[in-house]
């Protein structure tokens, strides 16, 4: 079974060996609206954890997109800048918005699992 | 503001019975989309019927000989001109020339006019209107009627089914109809760029007059968040953010508002500072923008001259879902605010390219 985690700003992560990929939940793209422009990180961009390295923006507003892990971004996902909606049809799926090589593979664990991420959501 | 405190319309049980995503505007809980989203409320405006509960803007009646010269005392507009049953768009200027508000007045009937003030300004305004009456003219607030706009191609064939004097109102026209019963004031007019009318009901009545409505053929309710990107996309200004106490008119684009013979008068509050801008020109104008890519380029974005440096500001800007590309309006120096012109604007630290475009983004279609 594939590990996703999950943080308090609704973006998820997908651990394989030592990359990971991120994406907003489906409460992240249910609370947007539609979206309409994403733009992502370039490749070899080195992020710290909860740095801002993404942008989705709906009809009325924009958000950032955090890592929410230290890493090397090397790959972003085209797709969803050629096709935002995407990312309201498959937030879990295919509209990813990119990976990161971590830093460090076991600051993963100290992400919320599904169980914590549904309580959360619980309490707002 | 705590969710508690803020007032709500006669048809807040009514969206959250729609499910609408419910937020503070203004003031009031007012809904800012229900299930379709945004996107599919905008298109379904442009494309058949949208209802919108603006029931939280200000409506009262001016009565009493000489309400329309006192009213044009406080606006540029001909007021006094208007033939009966017909409304236009007017402004609450300012001693220094910036505008109060904007809004709509209607002549009924003899000394009988129909106001429809912003809701942020509602207080404002009618303090400010009251406080300049001759004795014998009273403004009356009308806190006990809702307002609904139906909007787009199809809102005039399928109201016309329920009112069928609707058929033949011209566009800035308005009638009396009985709906359900209920005596309505009904004006062809709107926010959105579309054929459409805004129906004046008593509040008692406005839920169920509503549920009339939203179940003639076409129509989907639709909330504040497609009614911005609609008026944005057909140009029109939001008051606070395009025009405010500090702006004049005429850096607006509205000087079309002060007709011939407001122009030869000059007798309104703040017809010197306006006046004075007309003849030197202004500094800065109010123009339409297109940023080249596809990302938006929101309110408050700095707006970058050729050389660099910061010639003006984003005042309204987002997506257009029509256009299918993002718009913006603001105001740029005026020697930069040609058709055309190229210009950039700083988002999120980058220079975007984008170019001033003739507004409306998406054509008009009212009924002439």
């Amino acid at each position: 079974m594939t590990d996703i985690r999950y943080t308090e700003d609704h973006e998820w992560v997908r651990l394989d060996e030592d990359i990971a990929t991120i994406g907003i939940t489906d409460h992240a793209q249910e609370a947007l609206g539609d979206v309409v422009f994403v733009e992502l990180p370039e490749d070899g961009r080195e992020v710290a954890a909860m740095e801002a390295c993404a942008v989705v923006e709906s009809v009325k507003a924009a958000s950032d997109v955090f890592s929410p892990l230290a890493g090397t971004v090397v790959e972003s996902n085209q797709m969803i800048v050629e096709d935002p909606s995407l990312v309201n049809g498959d937030p879990m799926g295919g509209g990813w918005f990119f990976k990161i090589e971590l830093d460090d593979v076991e600051d993963f664990e100290k992400l919320m699992d599904e169980a914590a991420y549904k309580a959360f959501l619980e309490t707002l | 503001m705590s969710e508690e405190s803020l007032l709500t319309t006669p048809l807040d049980a009514l969206h959250r019975a729609l499910g609408a995503r419910m937020v503070p505007f203004a003031g009031y809980a007012m809904p800012v989309q229900y299930p379709a989203g945004v996107l599919g409320e905008h298109l379904h405006c442009r494309a058949a019927a949208a209802l919108f509960d603006v029931s939280h803007m200000g409506q009262a009646f001016l009565t009493g000989p000489g309400a329309a010269a006192a009213l044009e005392l406080l606006a540029p507009g001909d007021i006094a001109g208007l033939a009966p049953m017909r409304q236009r768009y007017s402004l609450l200027t300012m001693p220094h020339g910036g505008i109060l508000d904007d809004f709509m007045v209607a002549h009924i009937e003899g000394d009988r006019w129909f106001l429809v003030v912003n809701a942020s300004r509602k207080d404002v305004d009618f303090a400010h209107i009251a406080a300049h009456l001759p004795a014998g003219v009273t403004l009356q607030r009308l806190d006990d009627r809702a307002l609904v706009a139906l909007q787009g191609p199809r809102a005039a064939s399928v109201l016309a089914t329920l009112a069928p004097v609707v058929a033949t109102l011209p566009f800035m026209g308005l009638a009396e109809a009985t709906i359900d019963g209920t005596a309505c004031l009904i004006s062809r007019s709107g926010y959105t760029g579309e054929d459409g009318f805004e129906i004046s009901i008593p509040a008692a009545r406005a839920e169920a007059i509503t549920q009339i409505l939203l179940a003639l053929p076409d129509v989907l309710p639709a909330g504040l968040g497609a009614r911005d990107s609609l008026r944005l996309e057909a140009g029109l200004c939001l008051y606070g953010n395009d025009i405010d106490e500090t702006t004049n008119p005429i850096e607006a684009g509205l000087a079309w508002t002060i007709n011939k013979r407001r122009r030869i008068e000059w007798n309104f509050l703040g017809a010197g500072p306006i006046r004075a801008m007309l003849e030197a020109g202004p500094a800065r104008r109010r123009v339409g923008i297109r940023p080249d890519g596809r990302a938006p380029a929101r309110g408050h974005t700095e707006i970058l001259g050729p050389d660099g440096a910061v010639v003006g500001e984003i005042t309204s800007g987002g997506f257009g879902p029509s256009l299918n590309a993002p718009c913006a309006m603001g105001y740029v120096r005026a020697d930069l605010a040609g058709l055309g012109q190229e210009l950039a604007l700083l988002v999120r630290g980058k220079p975007l390219p984008a170019k001033i475009a003739a507004m409306p983004f998406v054509p008009h279609t009212y009924i002439r």
